[in-house]
Order: C-alpha cells, then sequence, then structure tokens
C-alpha cells in the first residue's frame, strides 16, 4: 500500500506493493505498442477518470465529505481549457469565443479555474457535514448543466465545442506537427496523450498519497472521524473542508483537461449526474479512503461499458445500443449499481480493502497493515449534520 | 394578473406533489437516519405501473396498483438491504441507496425507451374555469389530494401511536429502544408509507399540463430533495413549506420566462437548486431542521 508502515522503511526493503506498482506502470507504458486506437481511447478515459476519483476520494473517502457534484468540476475543467486554449470562430448564432492561450498555460489556469469554483463553494462545503452536502451538491450538477446549455458563446451550447490539441514546446499531441514513429509504430494524438496522462495520473497518485502521509492529510482524517476531536486539537474543520473541497476540485478540474484533448469535442451531456454518480461508484468500489482503491475503482468504472460495447458482439446477452434491449452501458450500470450494494454490505472497504486481506492472509501475520488508517475506516461521519 | 393567479395555483399544486414526494423522503430520514436517493426511482415505479396498466385495468385500479408496487419497493428495500445490515452506518446506507437507485433507473428507463406514456386519468387535458382564470383539472385535484393526503399524515404522526413511536425514534434512538418501540417496525412503515406518498405524487407529476411519463421524469422527481433540504432533513412540516416554496418558484419563473432573458432558456427547472444554496448559505440546517449540537 502507499502507506508503507515506518518500521519496515527502516530495514530498508523495497516493499512488495512498490514493486507492483511500477510493474504496473510499465506494463501500461508498452501498451500503446500493442492495442487499437479504440482502446487507446478508453483507457486515455479510464487514466483521467483516475486522477478524478483519486481527487474525489482525498473530499469523500479521507475528508469525510459526499459530493455528487464531482462531473461539474470536471466539466469547469473541460470547458475552462477550450475557453481559455480555443480561438473565436464560427458564424452568427455558432459563434463561439475564446482567449487563444498556448495550450499548456490554458491547463494550469483551468485546474486553477475548477479550484477557483471549488472555494466559491465553501460557504456551504465548509459549513455541511456529510450526507447534507451529497443532497446540496446536486444543484451544482444542474446549474452547471444549465450554464453549459445557455452559456453557448463559450460552451458551444448543445452541440458542443472543438477541443484544441495540447501542445507543449511545439510538441503537438495530435496526429502530426511533427510526424513521429517509435519503433514503426506511428504515433498519433492518442499515443502521444497516453504517456502525459499517464504521467499526470502517476503524479497525482503520488501527490495524494503524500498528502494522506501527511500533517494536513491526517487532520482530514481526524475532521471525518470526529469534527470535535479534531477542533479540539486544534485542526480549524472549516478551513480544512473548504481547502479538501478546493484540492478535489483542481484534481476533477485536471481529469477534465485530460478528458477534453482526449475526445477533442466536448458536448453537455457528458457532464451531467451520470458522470457525477460513476465518480461515485468508483471510490466506494475501490474502496474509500484509499488512493490504490480509487484508482482501480476507477479503471473499473471506465472499462466496464467501454470493453463491453466494443466486444458486446462476443457477449451473448448483451444487444445492440439503442435497440431498447440490455446494452453495454446499461448492463455496466446494473454491475456496478449492484457493486456499490454489495460492497457496502460485505466489503465496506472496497476492492482496496480486499488486496490488504489477501495479503494478511498470504503473511498470515498482519502486524503491519492493523493500524492502517485509510483502510480500516470506510464510513463517513454521520453524527452531525451541519456545524 | 390572470397570469399570474394561474400561475400561482399551478405553482401551489405543483408544491404539494413536491411536498409528497419531500414528505416521504423525510419520515425515511427520520426513522433510521437513511437519505434514501432511490426515491425518485420509487417514484418512477410507480408512475410506470400505472402507464402499464390503466389501458388493461382502468385508472383507478392501476393507480392503486402503481402505490402498491412502489410501497412494496420500498418495504423490500427496508427489509432486504436494511435490515439485514442493522447496525451499519447511515451514510453508508445513504450510499447503498445510489446503488440501488442506479439499478432500478437503468431498468425502468431501459422499459420507458423513448415513449411518452400517458397514464389515462380521469381528468385528461380539461380545465377549471373561475372568472377570466382557467387552471388544469389535475393542478386542482393534485392540491385537493395533497392537501387530504398530508393532513391525514400530520394526524397520524400526532395521534397514533406509531406516530409517536416515529417521533421518539427520530429524537432519540437508543432511548426509544429500551423504551420497547420496536425500531425496525418503524421504519418499515416509514418506507411504505414513503413509497406510497412518491407514487401518488408521480402521477401527478406526470399528468396534463406535462406531456406524459418519460425518461426525464426520474430527474423532475429530483427537485422534491431541495424541499426537504430547504425545510430541513429532518422537518415533515418543513418538507410541506419547501415543497410549495419550490413549486412556487419553479413555476413562476418558467411562467416569466419570457421577461427575464437574462437567466437563460429553462432557468425554471433549475430554480429549485438555486433556492436550495440560497437558503443553506443561510441556515445550513435548512429552515426548520434542528441544529446539530455537538456533545463531547
Amino acid at each position: 500500500m502507499s502507506e508503507t508502515p515506518l518500521a519496515r522503511r527502516d530495514r530498508r526493503r523495497v516493499a512488495p506493493g512498490f514493486l507492483l506498482r511500477v510493474g504496473l506502470v510499465v506494463i501500461v507504458m508498452i501498451m500503446p505498442f500493442y492495442l487499437p486506437t479504440s482502446l487507446l481511447q478508453t483507457g486515455l478515459f479510464a487514466m483521467s477518470a483516475v486522477v478524478g476519483a483519486i481527487g474525489l476520494n482525498l473530499l469523500t473517502g479521507t475528508a469525510g465529505q459526499l459530493s455528487l457534484a464531482h462531473g461539474f468540476f470536471l466539466a469547469i475543467g473541460a470547458y475552462g481549457y477550450v475557453y481559455f486554449a480555443g480561438t473565436s470562430s464560427g458564424p452568427g448564432l455558432q459563434k463561439v469565443t475564446g482567449l487563444g492561450l498556448p495550450p499548456v498555460v490554458a491547463l494550469v489556469l483551468a485546474v486553477a479555474l475548477a479550484g477557483v469554483a471549488g472555494l466559491l463553494f465553501s460557504p456551504i462545503s465548509a459549513r455541511l457535514g456529510g450526507i447534507y452536502l451529497g443532497v446540496a451538491s446536486l444543484s451544482l450538477v444542474f446549474i452547471g448543466q444549465h450554464i453549459l446549455f445557455n452559456a453557448s458563446s463559450v460552451t458551444g451550447g448543445f452541440s458542443g465545442r472543438n477541443v484544441p490539441p495540447l501542445a507543449i514546446l511545439g510538441f503537438t499531441f495530435a496526429d502530426t506537427h511533427p510526424d513521429l514513429s517509435v519503433l514503426n509504430v506511428p504515433f498519433g494524438q492518442y499515443e502521444r496523450l497516453w504517456y502525459l496522462a499517464l504521467a499526470i495520473a502517476v503524479g497525482s497518485y503520488i501527490f495524494a498519497a503524500n498528502v494522506l502521509r501527511s500533517r494536513p492529510g491526517r487532520a482530514l482524517q481526524t475532521v471525518r472521524d470526529s469534527a470535535v476531536a479534531a477542533a479540539v486539537l486544534g485542526v480549524n474543520v472549516r478551513r480544512y473542508k473548504a481547502a479538501a473541497f478546493v484540492l478535489s476540485s483542481m484534481y476533477a478540474g485536471l481529469a477534465g483537461v485530460i478528458y477534453a484533448v482526449t475526445f477533442s469535442h466536448i458536448v453537455p451531456d457528458a457532464f451531467g449526474l451520470t458522470l457525477s454518480i460513476d465518480f461515485l461508484a468508483m471510490i466506494i468500489i475501490g474502496g474509500l479512503g484509499s488512493v490504490a482503491g480509487a484508482a482501480l475503482g476507477a479503471v473499473f468504472v471506465i472499462g466496464l461499458p467501454n470493453l463491453l460495447l466494443q466486444y458486446s458482439s462476443l457477449v451473448p446477452f448483451l444487444a445492440e445500443p439503442g435497440s431498447g434491449g440490455l446494452d453495454a452501458g446499461r448492463f455496466a450500470r446494473f454491475v456496478y449499481g449492484a457493486l456499490i450494494v454489495l460492497t457496502i454490505m460485505f466489503q465496506p472497504a472496497g476492492l482496496a480493502g480486499l488486496g490488504q486481506r489477501l495479503r494478511r492472509r498470504h503473511r498470515k501475520t498482519g502486524a503491519g497493515q492493523a493500524g492502517d488508517p485509510h483502510i480500516r475506516t470506510a464510513q463517513l461521519p454521520s453524527s452531525e449534520h451541519a456545524t | 394578473m390572470t397570469k399570474f393567479i394561474e400561475l400561482f395555483a399551478s405553482g401551489i399544486s405543483l408544491g404539494f406533489i413536491y411536498a409528497l414526494i419531500a414528505v416521504g423522503f423525510v419520515i425515511v430520514f427520520k426513522a433510521m437516519e437513511v437519505v434514501n436517493f432511490a426515491h425518485g426511482s420509487l417514484l418512477l415505479l410507480g408512475g410506470y405501473t400505472v402507464a402499464r396498466l390503466s389501458d388493461r385495468l382502468g385508472f383507478v385500479l392501476a393507480a392503486v396498483a402503481g402505490i402498491v408496487a412502489s410501497a412494496l419497493a420500498a418495504l423490500l428495500i427496508e427489509r432486504v438491504l436494511l435490515r439485514t445490515n442493522r447496525g451499519a452506518d447511515p451514510t453508508a446506507f445513504s450510499i447503498m441507496m445510489i446503488g440501488v437507485d442506479i439499478v432500478m433507473f437503468t431498468e425502468l428507463t431501459r422499459r420507458i425507451g423513448s415513449n411518452v406514456f400517458g397514464l389515462g386519468d380521469p381528468w385528461g387535458s380539461k380545465l377549471v374555469h373561475a372568472g377570466s382564470v382557467s387552471v388544469p383539472q389535475t393542478r386542482v385535484a393534485a392540491i385537493v389530494i395533497g392537501l387530504l393526503l398530508i393532513s391525514a399524515f400530520f394526524a397520524v404522526t400526532k395521534f397514533t401511536s406509531w406516530g409517536v413511536a416515529m417521533r421518539a425514534s427520530a429524537e432519540d434512538g437508543e432511548a426509544a429502544a429500551l423504551m420497547g418501540i420496536r425500531r425496525w417496525r418503524v421504519s418499515a412503515i416509514a418506507w411504505v408509507i414513503a413509497g406510497a406518498l412518491a407514487a401518488i405524487a408521480g402521477i401527478f407529476l406526470v399528468s396534463f399540463p406535462t406531456p406524459g411519463l418519460d425518461n426525464s421524469t426520474g430527474l423532475d422527481a429530483l427537485k422534491a430533495f431541495p424541499a426537504a433540504i430547504l425545510g430541513g432533513l429532518d422537518s415533515t412540516s418543513g418538507a410541506l413549506v419547501g415543497g410549495i416554496a419550490i413549486g412556487l418558484a419553479e413555476t413562476l419563473t418558467s411562467g416569466y420566462e419570457n421577461s427575464l432573458p437574462f437567466l437563460g432558456r429553462g432557468f425554471g427547472s433549475i430554480m429549485p437548486y438555486v433556492i436550495m444554496i440560497a437558503v443553506l448559505l443561510w441556515r445550513p440546517s435548512g429552515l426548520f431542521g434542528t441544529k446539530a449540537v455537538a456533545r463531547v
């Protein structure tokens, strides 16, 4: 796990979990050489979701603040990037405006914008506890949808808007400029973005793991377990709740940018309530409070419907999309809806806890894991509704 | 002025519909502190049952079937999911309800598809005229039935032993249990009532002037969440006030949309959420909710 017990690190042994993670990253790194582009797109979507889910898990799993508005902050990141990097174009009513900034600057500004949006919501997010915030945050999704549909000079309205490709120091993350082949594999948009998204995902992972281990991370966990105890210990509860919300919004913003540059065209419908609920499903199934769990959950929730969709002809009971039968998307929703229920009933620590359990059985000691705070407490606080 | 009165009447009527949903939401919360995120799907289930059966059974029998279907589904959720896991954290249950909602909502919207179902209700598109004002009969019926049901509900909570038991367990669950109150029976009845109210609200929510039951009905039902939060999640009278406030605000905003062009088209439908945020900024526990007091 990311929370390597100090005792083991002192003995200078490399933790097996660390090796496993490095191995996984290496496997992901060679994927573009073998996978078809449709799977690469799914993979990029999953990596974007990994970033977003890690952010939501910091808020919901670590700080105990339920949010159903994560999709809204993804939208801010995605549309923020398009607005900052895009140029004004289009005739008459379809005219969209943009600032035409360099894409890297636009990326940073978009993430900052998502953070500012999170900060603006802090009078509510910092005062409401757990489940109250969950219902209140629903409003952001619907208000966000309204803005996306109506502010068409920025968002393109119903039909959406094209996303300018990302470019860093003259290297464009698109099919050309420059033309590029590595080991005889042509490197187009998805292959190039793959490594960037992977780097961002790994960076987000390490940052979140460090936050959890740091003083603010411990403070957030204390706020989750007991706001009163945290306040007594000198933690400014409101400020920490607000900070967790801002950080999680920035993660969502970053995820939104990756999503936007992957799909090259974004529409408001993609950022509706469904997306926010998907993110919640990711962190519940993966394991509340665990960074690795969030990543696993994200890959599962995004991967399942998309893989089923691409191979639906091989799965006998699945119908064609749009035929009214049980198509891949719906089937996947059944699966993870049921998984949310089952996870909470039988395995509250999610996939991350499952790994933990297996490892403990394997080693038969469990001494190192017994005090692991991120796995043990997978519940949100409920004693207080509002402070 | 005519327009205003018409809109006002429609708003009150929509408000009662929201109040019916919100009251169910609130009693479930009061019984076990569970936020029932599957409430919208229960409503959709009731509405869908009525829509499918009204051709064969006639409206009244279909309506009864719809109410029974929603109430049974609610009871099933309570018995199978909540009761077998007693002792778990209420917030975990609430999240579990999101899972239940995903499954129910996906199946119901799959069945509904792109259809728009009429419910075959006796009011149809007829209007009630009073002077120059004309209001759909369904709206009047919604007000009358909503008023009756909610008064009956308040009488039940005030005078019956179940009502006393429910209020006691909402006040302090442990003490209530020690006094011999069977909390799980209280909770089961709360769920059944909530399911039945949701189905009734569903019938009115999709009758004229709304086109009928379609895929967006479940989302419309979500507007009762702001109503419940607005009044305070643990206050049934708050749910009534919240519902009417939300219904009025939504209808008036939609009605005068043309005078408010800067808000964008369709602002009325997000008005409930805007109001919820405004109220929460002012009072984080809602208008009538109990302020949480932390004891160490």
